[in-house]
């Protein structure tokens, strides 16, 4: 009896792990150790890791980023910080070691002597320096240490994300495993998630179905919905423009980073479209949660595929969109 | 990359190792799985006195504990001052042998033994006597003979008629009063026993009871063929007691001594109780070839001081083991990756009571000291630096206060790694300010969780016999972790996590699951790796055409 009750509270606590694997759900050691640990070299990390290097390769490899308009990398640079400016009226100013989008500043117009932020408060050029002067002293980054600072131009998003997301970046992270873009989805902030893009936030992620860049499902703290809690918009309508180019840019990473197993964030930007945002070499696994589906399967198929070095860009990214597929249709 | 073979090779020789060091600890030396062990030792010191004969030279013999079942001798030493010592051995026999040229006065010699209560010792140095001829005066023989008779008419074998023998001597009557008043009991018996063809001989005997000037006292063996039994010639039990030493088994004299008159040798034994892992080691040496020295792998040897700092040290890989089994196999989250196993430690000193109490309030306070240093904006090392200051006053106080209102206990919060429990604040501080005061609680009483798992594996005293004295269990700990580090399954806390998502898998996709789709694809492409290859990579070129033909369609279209 006791022996009973035992076993279905655990059945509806717990999944069955065997049901997990033939799902082909990844678990965390997993990921680690077959996958991180085994394709991603470590000599290779920092190239993720600091988001100059990231550019650097990225403009190296002609893959489409947000262009670089200053780098500020010690105090006499603060001081010239607005003739680095130049004419540019908006930017966005990040640490290279930040994550989770700390100490990123996003100015949007100039006005005289100051700058406006993109909630419309006006900082002075003081402001704006303290504001280097801290992502130099390693405030953002991880472990404190000393930091440099980056000046990009602004991404303008794509009209057709204006109202999925309730407050700062859309962006669409691409699983590629060894060039093959293998599991999609996009982050939209919500109220809840205080308008960042982490999913245990209380974000919303949204499966992206590899072959049409349509919204597969929703999910919001892991249980699914259909529209997004503070726009009401139809989450399910979500169709990422480009989609063809997203893949592409994102499968181009591989050949740049050299990292087997890596996340890529990319933005849409309205005139110069899909721009990678960044590379994250230890991807979550909520991702496969938004697809309903395991990450395992795929990654294995991918893995028997010999001969795979040989395949142009295009043949792979048109490989993982004839098998990795939700929707039917073509784009 | 090494390749798996080979790692599970290393993890198996290490594997191996340890469970061949531990195996030689425990059988060359004999040490407990168990702590507190005690194993009974004897020292039986045996003091000598005679008066030497004035211009003689005199040479003493003193004969040594037999070797015996149930005993093993651990050391000797002798005290005899300005006297040449030598031990020989003499027909089987040990003996030690003091020479000196003048003695004067009177003398006084000492030798002790140590001898270990061992069940597993069986060998025996006692030899079966020959029998004597009997060539006794009447009417001494006659009586001998007639005893000899009328026991071997009651008895069976060898044991009974000796039984019977001691039964008939003890009876009072005219003819056992006349042959003991020529003979000892003993040996009487004896004679009478070799009167009936069986072998037998008179053995000294030591209680061992923490008695001083003992005596030897006089016993029977019985033989029958090889073996033998000891029988009691005043009441004809058998058998020895637990504390009875066999000191001599043969037909020598106890002391025989050259130049002296008036010795007397007396007896003092001594009870100790001694841990099983000292004996254990002094007795392998023993059995060892001298000279050559045994590696004991044992921390014994160390000073006690550095004995108690290697018992922690080495408790460490236990809680060690517990966290990287908790966050690989369960999947518990900590802050800081082995932040509570050191937390855990001094949980060690100060009781887990006190410990907690203690690790709760100074991480809560700090906590609250550390939120407000955020808003000054410090830089990092200062932040941490103000930090550590303010968990030394937190300590400082709570030991300071406890102790004045009489509760000594909370003194031992001095015990608390403070550089960690900083650290330990700055972390969840950022955690609060990032993922918000529920993430807080569940790191924080995840640590806890996990400082207490490995608190109480590491406070237990077999736990911390084992580690101290086997250390070939290191090495087991050690594939133990390396074997869990390639561990590739789901944690405990991921079978939770994606439940919901299993549970939708199953419901969506009523009809082809992808997971298996792919599965056949993949079965497919290893059943044919080359024109499968070929064929998806015809199908990706016409998927490229498509693509190229509708962006071509799409601009074309956008100009109208």
């Amino acid at each position: 009896m006791i022996l009973d009750a035992i076993i279905s509270t655990l059945k509806e606590r717990y999944a069955s792990p065997f049901e997990m694997v033939s799902d082909g759900i990844m678990g965390m050691n997993q990921r680690n150790v077959n996958y991180i640990g085994r394709y991603n070299k470590r000599n290779l990390f920092p190239l993720v890791d600091n988001k100059l290097l990231t550019k650097d390769i990225a403009m190296k490899h002609k893959v489409n980023t947000p262009s670089l308009i200053g780098v500020v990398s010690n105090q006499q640079d603060i001081k010239k910080v607005v003739t680095t400016l130049g004419t540019h009226t908006e930017f966005c100013i990040k640490p290279a070691h930040g994550s989770g989008g700390k100490g990123i500043l996003v100015i949007k117009d100039r006005l005289n002597d100051s700058f406006i932020k993109t909630s419309g408060q006006a900082i002075s050029e003081h402001d704006l320096q303290r504001h280097l002067t801290n992502i130099l002293a390693g405030l953002f980054s991880l472990g404190g240490k000393a930091d440099i600072a980056l000046i990009e131009e602004l991404i303008h998003f794509d009209n057709v994300f204006s109202g999925y997301s309730y407050d700062g970046v859309p962006d669409t992270r691409v699983i590629v495993f060894q060039g093959f873009p293998v599991m999609c989805m996009m982050r939209l902030s919500t109220k809840d998630s205080d308008g960042k893009a982490n999913l245990h936030q209380g974000a919303v992620g949204v499966g992206i179905c590899v072959r049409t860049g349509r919204a597969v499902r929703a999910v919001q703290h892991n249980e699914p919905i259909h529209l997004h809690p503070d726009t009401d918009k139809n989450l399910l309508e979500l169709k990422v423009p480009h989609w063809l180019e997203v893949l592409k840019l994102a499968s181009s990473c591989y050949d740049m980073s050299g990292l087997g197993y890596i996340g890529t964030d990319i933005v849409l930007d309205r005139d110069k479209g899909p721009m990678l945002l960044e590379l994250n070499a230890r991807p979550g696994l909520a991702i496969q949660i938004c697809n309903n589906a395991g990450l395992l399967p795929r990654l294995r198929l991918i893995e028997a595929l010999t001969k795979k070095h040989r395949l142009t860009l295009e043949e792979r990214v048109a490989f993982s969109m004839q098998h990795f597929g939700i929707y039917k249709d073509s784009l | 990359m090494v390749s798996r073979g080979l790692f599970y090779f290393v993890t198996a020789a290490l594997f191996l190792a340890g469970i061949l060091l531990v195996a030689y600890q425990k059988i060359t030396f004999d040490v407990p799985f168990t702590p507190n062990v005690k194993n009974h030792v004897w020292t039986v010191e045996a003091r000598v006195e005679f008066e030497p004969v004035i211009g003689q030279t005199t040479e003493v013999l003193l004969s040594l504990p037999a070797i015996q079942p149930g005993f093993t001798q651990l050391e000797q030493i002798t005290a005899s001052l300005g006297y040449g010592v030598s031990y020989v051995s003499r027909d089987g026999s040990n003996y030690v042998y003091w020479t000196k040229r003048n003695p004067h006065g009177l003398q006084t010699l000492y030798y002790k033994a140590d001898m270990l209560r061992d069940n597993e010792a069986i060998a025996s140095s006692m030899t079966v006597p020959p029998l004597s001829e009997n060539v006794e005066p009447e009417p001494y023989a006659t009586a001998l003979r007639e005893i000899a008779t009328i026991a071997m008419e009651h008895s069976a074998d060898p044991y009974s008629f000796a039984t019977q023998v001691i039964n008939e001597i003890s009876e009072k009557n005219e003819t056992t009063a006349l042959l003991l008043s020529k003979y000892k009991k003993s040996e009487l018996i004896v004679t009478i026993l070799n009167l009936g063809s069986v072998h037998a001989r008179t053995i000294g005997v030591l209680n061992l009871n923490e008695r001083r000037n003992q005596k030897l006292t006089s016993k029977v063996a019985v033989f029958k063929n090889n073996e033998y039994k000891i029988f009691d010639p005043d009441d004809g039990h058998t058998g020895l007691k637990k504390n009875q030493l066999i000191w001599i088994d043969n037909d020598n004299a106890l002391l025989d001594i050259k130049g002296g008159t008036n010795a007397q040798v007396s007896f003092t034994t001594l009870h100790q109780s001694v841990s099983a892992i000292s004996t254990g080691i002094r007795k392998a040496k023993l059995n060892m070839a001298s000279g050559s020295e045994m590696p004991t792998f044992s921390l014994s040897a160390l000073p006690v001081e550095e004995q108690n700092l290697f018992q922690n040290v080495l408790l460490l890989p236990i809680g060690v083991l517990i966290v990287v089994f908790l966050r690989i196999i369960i999947g518990i989250k900590t802050s800081g990756t082995f932040m509570p196993v050191l937390i855990a430690m001094s949980f060690l000193q100060t009781s887990l009571i006190v410990g907690l109490i203690g690790f709760i309030s100074i991480v809560g306070v700090g906590l609250i000291v550390r939120s407000w240093l955020s808003h000054l904006n410090l830089l990092l090392v200062a932040r941490i630096s103000a930090v550590i200051i303010t968990v030394i006053a937190i300590i400082g106080f709570i030991s300071f206060f406890t102790y004045k209102i009489g509760l000594t206990e909370g003194v031992k919060v001095t015990f608390f790694p403070m550089i960690i429990l900083s650290w330990t604040i700055e972390r969840m501080s950022i955690l609060w300010e990032e993922e918000g005061y529920k993430e807080v609680l569940k790191q924080g009483g995840g640590s806890l969780f996990v400082a207490v798992c490995a608190y109480l594996s590491m406070s237990s005293i077999y736990i911390q016999h084992l580690t101290f004295n086997f250390l070939g269990l290191q090495l087991i700990l050690l594939s133990l972790v390396l074997l869990m580090g390639n561990y590739t399954g789901f944690r405990l806390s991921e079978l939770k996590r994606f439940r919901p998502l299993c549970i939708q898998i199953n419901e969506e996709n009523q009809g082809e699951k992808e997971a298996d789709r792919l599965k056949n694809e993949l079965k497919e492409l290893k059943s044919d790796p080359h024109n499968v290859y070929r064929k998806w990579k015809q199908d990706a070129h016409k998927d490229i055409l498509d693509h190229l033909e509708n962006s071509e369609d799409k601009s074309k279209e956008q100009p109208k």
